[in-house]
């Protein structure tokens, strides 16, 4: 029991955003609700998908909000972890488990009926179809790994609370946006959506510059991001060793997942539009107030 | 499309959390341009104006006295993380730090040196007013709990590890060896690091007391 309670600070935030914690809380809370809405009948949500979701919430959470955090701020490999999870593994989950149909029939009735003056809504669905755009959704996607990792921002990012915030959202967000764009269903993506041909080249295109970079860090004979022999590694490691591994996870694992992408949107190209058409067809009970 | 209610208001949310931190990014990019415009020829050691938090802390110091930052504003405060058994990095460190302060001269009055122990369980006050009164009268040994040394390593983003107890009972500390220098309003703006020379130190505190 005593170990237990002692271990239990290793679950709570090291530094508590209340940010990512509501964003967390409204996130889950509309898929439950959502889940509980869509019922049991034809619409249902199968047992993997639901999993999938929260796995891939559970684990930005984790990265975010438990002593995973500390951890990332002062050891290079765990935060190239940390990232490889806000910017890879946990969108990826996320998106897999195609959440926007239950996300949607979470949002109270109340909530969907409201309207958006337009005057807030164009300028906001510009930008989204500009970040959103096959050219650009690419280079933000590596360029923002590469601005974070330039050495001299990295120092600012990790010795300033508000930059080292600012950067693991970005890293959420952007991935969030990404692979939404690379891997849901064209049918459901609206204005935004891009052929699956498309996609397999952005995919590929995209791991280049990441094999490169991760290449580079692994393989510097000398230490590039002095901040963490400046203010403490969290336990005593040769410097280079901590930046080896912080570049394979930055080189392998992360470029894997452009593999992992393909195979996506390969098996997309193979079931649509069969595999997506039944979702179409949902019962009018659950069909969001606002359709048509 | 207007059926797609929840995907769109998640992207939108995305979106405008994206623009915030493209605004964001923007910002920091064209201040940091802007410090290195800055009046002057930059500092020899890390300028970190506007990154750090401002000094703060209440603390028991060596002499078993309560002190707070507000005890040291209108003087320069050098604030470093170690611990009395440190077998290298502290006292290297404090003896630059020393040399600094014999460069500088009658200035020396107007500086401050904070000595905060990683180790307060082994660093008792009295151990660490023998240790400080090594270095010079500029030096003050503070001596935090362990709840109070969480606190300071979350606001200075720092790091401490207790190394394993060899059979003697005796254990090293690792630690950041980074001293974080604050003006005399307190604001955090220079990082002094270990292969900066005392003479470096020297020159740019004298800056420092010069231009606040």
């Amino acid at each position: 029991m005593f170990p237990l309670v002692t271990n239990l600070r290793y679950l709570l935030p090291w530094q508590f955003s209340p940010t990512i914690f509501i964003a967390c809380a409204v996130t889950v809370t509309l898929y439950v609700r959502g889940l509980m809405a869509l019922g049991r009948g034809a619409a249902r949500v199968g047992f993997w998908r639901a999993f999938t979701f929260f796995l891939g919430v559970t684990l930005c959470y984790a990265v975010l909000q438990t002593y995973v955090d500390y951890l990332s701020a002062h050891m290079f490999w765990i935060h190239r972890f940390q990232h490889l999870v806000l910017h890879h593994i946990g969108p990826v989950l996320i998106v897999l488990a195609g959440p926007d149909r239950v996300l949607r029939a979470g949002v109270p009735a109340g909530v969907r009926r409201m309207r958006i003056p337009a005057w807030i809504r164009s300028p906001i669905q510009v930008f989204f179809r500009l970040i959103q755009h096959p050219l650009i959704a690419p280079i933000l996607f590596v360029g923002l790994i590469f601005f974070w990792l330039t050495p001299s921002i990295h120092f600012t990012a990790m010795i300033d609370t508000r930059r080292y915030d600012l950067m693991n959202w970005s890293m959420l967000a952007d991935g969030l946006l990404f692979w939404w764009l690379m891997l849901a269903p064209r049918q459901v993506q609206g204005s935004t959506a891009i052929g699956y041909g498309t996609r397999l080249v952005i995919l590929s295109l995209v791991a280049i510059p990441q094999h490169l970079l991760g290449a580079y860090i692994t393989l510097h004979d000398t230490s590039l991001y002095d901040i963490y022999a400046i203010c403490g590694r969290a336990w005593a490691v040769d410097p280079l060793y901590d930046q080896q591994i912080g570049g394979l996870l930055t080189w392998i694992p992360a470029a894997m997942m452009s593999l992992v992408g393909i195979l996506v949107v390969l098996y997309h190209i193979l079931h649509d539009p069969e595999a997506t058409a039944p979702r179409r067809r949902l019962p009018s009970s659950v069909q969001p107030a606002n359709s048509g | 499309m207007t059926g797609d209610f929840g995907v769109t208001a998640t992207s939108h949310g995305a979106a405008r959390r994206r623009r915030t931190t493209l605004c964001l990014a923007a910002l920091v990019l064209s201040a940091a341009l802007a410090a290195c415009a800055g009046s002057g020829p930059p500092y020899t050691l890390k300028n970190i104006t506007g990154l750090v938090q401002p000094l703060d802390f209440a603390l028991m110091n060596q002499d078993n006295q309560a002190v707070t930052a507000r005890d040291y504003r209108h003087e320069l405060v050098l604030l470093y993380f170690g611990y009395t058994e440190c077998p290298d990095e502290c006292p290297t460190t404090l003896a630059t730090l020393a040399n600094a302060l014999r460069a500088l001269g009658p200035e020396a009055s107007q500086v401050k040196v904070l000595f905060v122990s990683v180790d307060p369980q082994r660093d008792t006050t009295a151990v660490l007013k023998r240790y400080v009164n090594n270095f010079g009268p500029e030096f003050v040994g503070l001596r935090p709990d362990q709840a109070e040394l969480t606190d300071l390593s979350k606001r200075y983003r720092i790091a401490y590890h207790y190394e394993k107890a060899d059979q003697y009972g005796n254990y090293e500390v690792d630690h950041s060896n980074a001293v974080f220098i604050f003006d005399r309003d307190g604001r955090a703006r220079l990082l002094a690091l270990s292969d900066n020379t005392a003479q470096q130190v020297a020159s740019d505190l004298r800056r420092l007391l010069a231009s606040s």
